[in-house]
């Protein structure tokens, strides 16, 4: 099932920072434009009190906030919540546009775990995705822990879920000839930063990855293994280097790419549900 | 003694003392210290796995730098009969903790203390696989 590509394309190629979110208390879909402008408010206020974004530079901030009913998995995930907050400069003409300079959106795909455990009056959005400024989601982040009484932390990405995320996805069926599937490790205890960047062409990556999994649309943590220490011999016959002694930092396929310090970028709107799943599984494994 | 791997080299057999406890570590950010573990741990005698062997896995404060699941540790103490200890070797208490943990088991493997043997530490985890 796709969603509508109008609601979702606003979601691919940016680079998102991750975030988990405890289940927000009260939260009344119908009071989003209040909501809006309540936000809004306290962001001026804060600039009010010196904690201005940038720095001699006059602007207004404007808040909006929608529901996409498309972004959700099953019956019981809540539509995901968008923020974005444009500027205007007050220098400029009336007519002149909004730049939008931060967006974020909370979400949940197949996030039932958490959303079946909950009482009423919680609403579960487990995964909270940003892009701009850390200043402003540092702001929309204070606004909503203290309207709504819920929890953020950043959501990091261990090397176990990285490899399991670029095995899952250099399995997936392009079109297109797509990018290379490439891994970044950082190599430990050394006086100064190295990394090794690991290509390997994205057919090879495939065929690799379907000789390994034995049932299309699953996927084991055996299998997931596997395929990583394919890929690790191969690089070890050739350049007498254990890369499994290294820290897996980043991986990117064609249909998206993530870091351990918790970013992620999606490239296929058709993917975009699955990548998602995750996402929302490991931010609420960071909840509970 | 520390070695990378085992065996140990044949060369020094004869000056060596004799071995009471062996300890296997793993580093829970290596998955390759895992893979060594498993190769060396072919070349231990089954007579170890009475209670002389134990595997330390380090480096669990930092969950998000984790390469190996823990389970998979686990399961392969549960296959050695041998009990796992987790520390964070960064945390001076905790390693301080640890080392006394290891120690008060290395006596017993050495037969120090009386009354308490090897085996004793055998029959305490098939309690805790009962539970």
């Amino acid at each position: 099932e796709s969603a509508d590509p109008q609601q979702t394309a606003f979601a691919l190629r940016k680079a998102w920072t991750l975030y988990s979110v405890t289940p927000l208390h009260r939260f009344r879909r119908s009071r989003l434009s209040d909501y809006a402008r309540l936000l809004s408010a306290f962001i001026a206020a804060e600039k009010q009190k010196g904690l201005a974004v940038e720095v001699g530079v006059e602007l207004d901030i404007k808040v909006a906030l929608s529901s996409l009913a498309e972004l959700r998995g099953s019956e019981l995930d809540q539509a995901a919540l968008l923020v974005q907050l444009s500027s205007r400069s007050r220098a400029s003409s009336k007519n002149s546009e909004d730049k939008l300079v931060w967006s974020g959106w909370f979400c949940s795909m197949f996030g039932d775990e958490l959303s079946e455990n909950v009482p009423e009056n919680f609403t579960c959005l487990p995964l909270f995705l940003t892009h701009g400024a850390e200043s402003y989601t540092s702001l929309v982040g204070s606004w909503f822990q203290k309207t709504f009484d819920c929890c953020f932390r950043r959501l990091a990405i261990s090397p176990l879920n990285l490899s399991w995320m670029v095995a899952m996805w250099a399995g997936y069926k392009l079109e297109r000839a797509a990018s290379a599937v490439e891994l970044v490790f950082s190599m430990p205890c050394l006086s100064q930063p190295l990394d090794i960047s690991y290509a390997i062409h994205p057919e090879d990556a495939k065929a690799l990855w379907d000789t390994v999994q034995k049932t299309p649309g699953e996927i084991t943590q055996g299998e997931v293994d596997v395929f990583m220490d394919c890929l690790y011999a191969h690089f070890h016959r050739h350049f007498k280097i254990h890369l499994s002694a290294a820290k897996l930092v980043k991986v990117s396929t064609g249909i998206a790419s993530a870091h351990c310090d918790g970013i992620v970028k999606i490239l296929h709107s058709q993917y975009l549900p699955g990548v998602l799943m995750l996402l929302t599984e490991l931010a609420i494994s960071q909840i509970q | 003694h520390l070695a990378t791997s085992l065996p140990l080299p044949s060369e020094r057999d004869h000056l060596r003392p004799r071995i009471d406890m062996v300890v296997f570590m793993i580093d829970i950010k290596s998955k390759y210290s895992l893979k060594n573990v498993e190769t060396s741990l072919a070349y231990v005698d089954a007579s170890f796995f009475l209670g002389k062997v134990c595997f330390l896995v380090t480096g669990v404060g930092r969950v998000n730098a984790c390469s190996i699941e823990t389970n998979a540790v686990c399961k392969l103490a549960e296959a050695y009969c041998s009990p796992v200890l987790f520390c964070e070797l960064e945390l001076e208490g905790i390693r301080a903790a640890t080392a006394q943990r290891l120690l008060r088991m290395l006596q017993i493997c050495a037969g120090h203390i009386p009354g308490v043997s090897a085996l004793s530490f055998v029959s305490l985890m098939r309690n805790s696989n009962v539970d």
